[in-house]
């Protein structure tokens, strides 16, 4: 029996639940001496920092030393590519932002040594809103260009054109646990990390870049996170370098860990857009030209939102055609956190809006919009506006068809439109959605990994690899395709923490791209042991090495068998190596960011969506009643992590779409910094109904085990509460346009509510 | 350095006698048990809201006990003297797993893991709730946040668990629990004193009158742990039975101000429909296992959600000081900003609600989420009818939408004699609207704030 594809609970929830499985702060008692970091913080959003006093911080009793610019050996900068995030500024572009570090045998200490330190400012006005900035010219690059077809002649000759604008919020990651890094000097005269990251091979060449060192200087290590979502992509490692040089100027090992306050003010979140569109489309409601404007607002410095952006303007057409098409995404610039990475990548904000149109043809000309939708699916042989072709376009109909019919769409928006009319007060709304989205870093160079697999005497086996476990249920996978991989039962391997010493040069653990890269590296590692295991099967067996079969421990050919540890054993005394590394790159994929054109995507996941909504009219107070999913997994190898990621990525996306909101105040101070004025999805949110299928018949070939990525797909799946809503809103007036901002929070979805009471009345 | 007075200076961790270590008396129970080792009650907020700290407290129950879920970031260490905790390490000390662990674990309950610790201790609890029938209710994991799963393998491990084994967790709840007792403990950075009775409270705070009470610390622990708000001296209340008190009398209810809000719950088996409608909107479980109405009055916040529901039920507070108790109405115990009538070394001893209760009355909160957030506007009506149908007493009161708590009296007064229609309403709103002037903040702008002070009430109405 195969392990793949077995349902099976996360790898580690035996210490999940027994609170066993340690994160990097739990391991702090296992350093005697460690020193805790506090950070000196600006009170204003832009500053130019005159003089820096850290004398009276000295004199704090428990305060072990400070670390400023003179302190660092290498480059005091943590910017990963544009080298833009000093880790002591001379001038200040956040609120908030660390201007110098104080080291205390307790966090108490640190902290009322931080008080004492004396900074003079130099006040300026920043730029919060991304208006103000985009009316400053303040942006980090020049604007990035997407375009197919003469967009402005087929928005001219269309039959109907609508204009728009809409504000999209952003979202805070909420990892449960925040950041995180402990750095000592090892035995051996290097540097050690056990950091809260996902991307180990970076935060080890920062913390090299700050300390000036060589990176083999450096090891770090990623037992597992609780949580990251892409906020430890990039944003772990300064927390690291602190440590690290803290450590390195006090020979004492150091702790970074910022409480929750901390980590809300300090890290980047997902990117606020503001986007502007105009679009022609036809009587059917088919699309015939967009033009777009999307501003991403970026923060004080760069991080990843170039690429962020370029995959918004990629996934602006989520799954339906744009024959002409004219996309600007903008970098802008402004004095607030450095906005980064999260579950989607831009993609969210990019579909948000072509699902906003459609919804707004629609309702301009007073056709169903699942049927505009339907109308505007890309269909095979059609290509994406960035040149790529839309493999298995057809897999989008068939979801949506499968879905209409199991959730029972039909019937139940009939039921919607009974309900609406006979309550006045409440509202309900029904709205499917689809998504398509590309798998595969849009920098090709990305598209990498490394394993090391160690097989021992006794038959029992490591697994090293790149990726990093964060929730995501990466390890049951690797876990499972490494027992096949090699024909052993589960318990004879052992998934090792992720280090660097192990796996060089590995790429972050992201873009849903976890188990298809270190999946198919570890398997490429089971395939070269195989090699080396099965000649020696097959001596023993009196077979032909290609009729030897590994299976959960088991080494079987014709009628005989050996077990593997005996096969494993006898390879040793042959003298054979049993260790093997394994590497895969993913194939065909090419992107020229220049001419915006290219393959950038191996292959496309595709979902839908049903939601229905009720929405009190007296309040805005909104309630998902039920929520059918869809989703093109592949070949699943793991369907309860599957379904977990599924699940989650939904009500996060949910979240971000309804009831987060980041509210930063005129003076770039966020006043919603903390958990009880950032509201989480919690238990109310779960819809009482909740179906999720995963689609059969749907192997991805050239995937691992036709597997397919399934970690940021689910979450654009919530734009159909969003639409949802939408309808409900819709269905308080006369049925018309429904403008609303995201997130739909109570008050938006009531001045919605209130508009569309009037436009009925004036009607 | 200061020492610890009375011998009554340990408490009971996970079956063995911890004793009180000399610390900062705000030192909490999270922080202690991490730094020694338990790390499997994790820190996700430090304020209450997350649930992944989530500890169980033993406290009595009739003649024998029951696990009471919290959240250990807000509890200060030396209150835990004399106390019984127990851990998410406690739970599978014999190596088998604990059946609300295995349920958590089985049904894909856990992606990062970092919260299921304080998951599997609500549930825990749950399962050992005494007199609870029939599955799991999924809603006491309610002050539990969980960012990976969206919740729903978590409901599923709820549902499937059916009554607690037979074991000995089981069986601890057949001894009696430990009771509160006073406590006075001294370090070199603090003091916290938990005196036996209300005359002894007085005695202490004559002595120390800028000695900060404490009752179920949800707002206080807060402070200390976000603000790094420091107090030399702290008075706890929970050991002052004349504060702990609850009767349902045939003309009033009293309920003494140091009650959690889950007691009161548990105890006013005749609430009315706004009580009860009141109580689960106003927190989360593991909060309400903590929080009283004496802390939620006493701070006078304006977005307190104690003080709507008292102001529309015309509820009385008695005061207890060195010069005895005096009784103020409610509506004339807020004079400001989070300024009472409280005179130093005052505090609240009990709540008093009049009977019989008014004809039609319901709570209603507006926040951004449904569950366990902050108001943006919370607001409580009452009315009363004469013999004829018309409205004969009208009580209006909101949170959120002024500085302090408040009734609308000009729109209550609008509303006297009038048949309670759709006219009304509208007359009643038109002057709401000229009494309130609420700010904007990132719950709310004014707009929607006002718009919801009108609305509610035609709300209200419609749902007569």
């Amino acid at each position: 029996m195969k392990s793949a594809g077995q349902p099976m609970a996360h790898e580690s929830a035996g210490g999940h639940v027994t609170g066993s499985a340690l994160y990097t702060d739990d391991l702090l008692s296992r350093f005697p001496g460690v020193l805790h970091a506090w950070p000196v913080m600006s009170p204003f959003a832009y500053a130019a920092v005159l003089t820096i006093d850290t004398a009276p911080a000295l004199a704090v009793a428990g305060v072990v030393a400070t670390l400023t610019s003179s302190d660092v050996p290498g480059e005091g900068d943590t910017g990963p590519n544009r080298h833009d995030e000093p880790l002591f500024p001379t001038e200040v572009l956040f609120h908030s932002q660390p201007v110098m570090w104080v080291l205390g045998e307790s966090l108490e200490a640190a902290r009322l040594g931080t008080a004492a330190v004396l900074v003079r400012y130099e006040e300026r006005t920043p730029l919060v809103s991304i208006e103000s900035a985009i009316q400053a010219d303040s942006f980090h690059s020049p604007p990035l260009r997407l375009s197919r077809g003469d967009r402005a002649s087929a928005l001219a000759q269309s039959a109907h054109r609508l204009k728009g604008e809409i504000h999209i919020g952003g979202q805070e990651h909420f990892y449960l646990e925040t950041q995180a890094a402990i750095a000592w000097l090892d035995e051996s005269g290097g540097v050690a990390l056990h950091s809260s990251t996902q991307h180990p091979s970076e935060t080890q060449e920062i913390v090299a870049r700050v300390l000036g060192v060589a990176k083999h200087q450096v090891t770090v290590e990623c037992l597992r996170m609780g949580g990251a979502f892409g906020g430890k992509e990039v944003q772990a490692n300064t927390w690291a370098a602190v440590a690290a040089l803290g450590a390195q100027k006090t020979g004492r090992p150091v702790s970074v860990r910022l409480p929750r306050r901390l980590d809300m003010m300090l890290t980047g979140k997902r990117h606020p857009f503001l986007t502007k569109f105009e679009v022609g489309f036809a009587a059917d409601g088919k699309l015939e030209a967009l033009h777009l404007a999307l501003y991403a607002d970026a923060g004080w410095s760069l991080d990843l939102s170039e690429p962020i952006v370029w995959r918004a303007m990629f996934h602006a057409d989520n799954c339906y055609f744009l024959p002409a098409v004219d996309i600007t995404g903008y970098v802008v610039k402004t004095h607030k956190t450095s906005q980064t990475a999260f579950r989607g990548f831009g993609g969210p904000q990019g579909m948000l809006v072509i699902e906003d149109i459609l919804d707004r043809i629609a309702r301009t000309l007073q056709l169903p919009p699942e049927l505009v939708r339907q109308r505007n699916f890309y269909v095979e042989g059609q290509t994406t506006h960035y040149g790529q072709t839309v493999k298995d376009a057809s897999r989008i109909e068939r979801i949506w068809n499968e879905l209409k019919s199991t959730s029972n769409f039909v019937a139940r928006q009939q039921q919607v439109a009974e309900f609406n009319e006979q309550n006045e007060h409440h509202k309900r709304g029904i709205a499917i959605t689809p998504v398509k989205f590309g798998i595969s870093f849009t920098a090709t160079l990305f598209n990498q990994a490394g394993a090391t697999i160690l097989i021992y005497r006794d038959g029992s086996v490591q697994v090293n690899h790149g990726g990093t476990e964060m929730g995501q249920g990466l390890q049951t996978k690797i876990l499972q395709i490494a027992a096949d991989g090699l024909g052993v039962e589960l318990g004879a391997i052992r998934i090792m923490p992720t280090s660097t010493g192990k796996v060089p040069n590995t790429s972050a653990t992201a873009a849903s791209s976890g188990t298809d890269l270190n999946g198919a590296a570890v398997l490429d590692a089971c395939a070269k042991l195989r090699a080396v295991l099965a000649p020696v099967a097959a001596s023993m067996l009196n077979c032909l090495p290609d009729e030897v079969h590994f299976e959960q421990g088991i080494v079987l050919a014709a009628q005989q068998k050996a077990t593997f540890a005996e096969v494993v054993e006898a390879a040793y005394r042959q003298r054979l190596p049993l260790f093997a590394s394994g590497f895969y790159k993913t194939p065909e994929i090419h992107y020229d960011p220049k001419t915006g054109q290219g393959h950038p995507f191996y292959y496309y996941a595709y979902g839908a969506a049903v939601a229905e909504v009720e929405v009190d009219g007296f309040t805005g107070d909104m309630r998902t009643l039920r929520v059918d999913i869809l989703e093109d997994a592949g070949n699943s190898i793991s369907p309860i992590v599957d379904r977990g990621q599924i699940e989650g990525g939904f009500i996060q996306g949910a979240g971000w779409l309804t009831l987060e909101e980041l509210v930063w105040d005129a003076k770039g101070r966020l006043a919603t910094n903390g958990a009880s004025t950032y509201k989480l999805p919690s238990w109310m949110e779960l819809p009482e109904v909740f179906n999720v299928g995963i689609l059969e018949r749907a192997a991805e070939p050239g995937v691992v085990l036709g597997s397919k990525a399934v970690g940021e797909p689910p979450l654009m799946l919530a734009l159909s509460v969003r639409e949802a809503i939408r309808g409900a809103i819709a269905a308080f007036g006369d049925g018309g346009i429904v403008e609303l901002d995201s997130p739909a929070t109570p008050e938006r979805i009531y001045f919605a509510c209130s508009k569309a009471r009037g436009q009925a009345e004036d009607a | 350095m200061g020492s610890n007075i009375a011998g009554l200076m340990d408490f009971v961790l996970n079956n063995r006698r911890i004793q009180l270590p000399q610390c900062r008396p705000q030192t909490t129970l999270l922080e202690w048990l991490r730094s020694n080792g338990l790390t499997g009650s994790k820190e996700g907020c430090a304020e209450g809201e997350c649930g992944a700290c989530t500890v169980l407290l033993v406290r009595p129950h009739g003649t024998g006990s029951k696990y009471v879920p919290v959240n250990s970031c807000l509890l200060f260490l030396p209150t835990l003297a004399g106390q019984e905790v127990l851990t998410i390490e406690a739970l599978n000390e014999n190596k088998q797993l604990a059946e609300a662990q295995f349920a958590m674990a089985e049904a894909g309950g856990s992606q990062c893991g970092y919260c299921t610790p304080g998951f599997v201790m609500s549930l825990f609890a749950e399962q050992y709730r005494p007199g609870r029938a029939g599955p799991c209710d999924p809603h006491s994991m309610g002050g539990n946040l969980c960012r990976c799963t969206g919740y729903r393998p978590i409901r599923d491990a709820a549902l499937s668990l059916g009554p607690a084994p037979d074991d000995s967790f089981r069986g601890r709840l057949s001894s009696p629990a430990p009771s509160m007792i006073p406590v006075s403990y001294t370090s070199i950075e603090g003091r916290l004193e938990r005196p036996g009775d209300l005359a002894q409270c007085t005695t202490f705070l004559k002595k120390y009158p800028d000695a900060k009470i404490l009752a179920g610390a949800t707002d206080l622990a807060v402070e200390s742990n976000l603000a790094y708000k420091r107090w030399p001296v702290l008075m706890s209340i929970d050991a002052v039975a004349e504060l702990q008190v609850f009767q349902d009398a045939a003309d009033h209810v009293e309920i003494g101000a140091g009650l959690p809000l889950s007691e009161i719950e548990f105890l006013w088996e005749h609430a009315p429909l706004v009580a009860r409608e009141w109580l689960p909107l106003f927190a989360s479980i593991l909060i309400r296992n903590r929080a009283t109405l004496g802390g939620n009055l006493g701070t006078a916040s304006p977005i307190g959600d104690a003080a709507p529901m008292l102001l529309a039920l015309d509820a009385e507070l008695k005061l207890g000081g060195a010069n005895g108790i005096r009784r103020v109405k409610l509506q004339d115990f807020f004079l400001g900003y989070r300024k009472t009538q409280l005179e130093p070394g005052e505090l609240i001893v009990s709540i008093i609600i009049p009977k019989p209760f008014p004809n039609q009355a319901r709570f209603y909160k507006v926040a951004k989420r449904r569950m366990d957030d902050i108001s943006t506007v919370a607001a409580c009506f009452a009315v009363n009818f004469d013999a004829d149908g018309r409205i004969a007493q009208a009580r209006l009161a909101y949170g959120g939408v002024a500085a302090v708590p408040i009734r609308v009296t000009e729109a209550e007064q609008s509303l006297l004699g009038k048949r309670w229609d759709e006219l009304a309403v509208k007359q009643a709103q038109a002057i709401i609207a000229s009494e309130l002037k609420p700010l904007s903040d990132h719950r709310g702008s004014s707009a929607y704030r006002l718009a919801m002070a009108q609305t509610l009430l035609k709300k209200f109405w419609c749902e007569r």
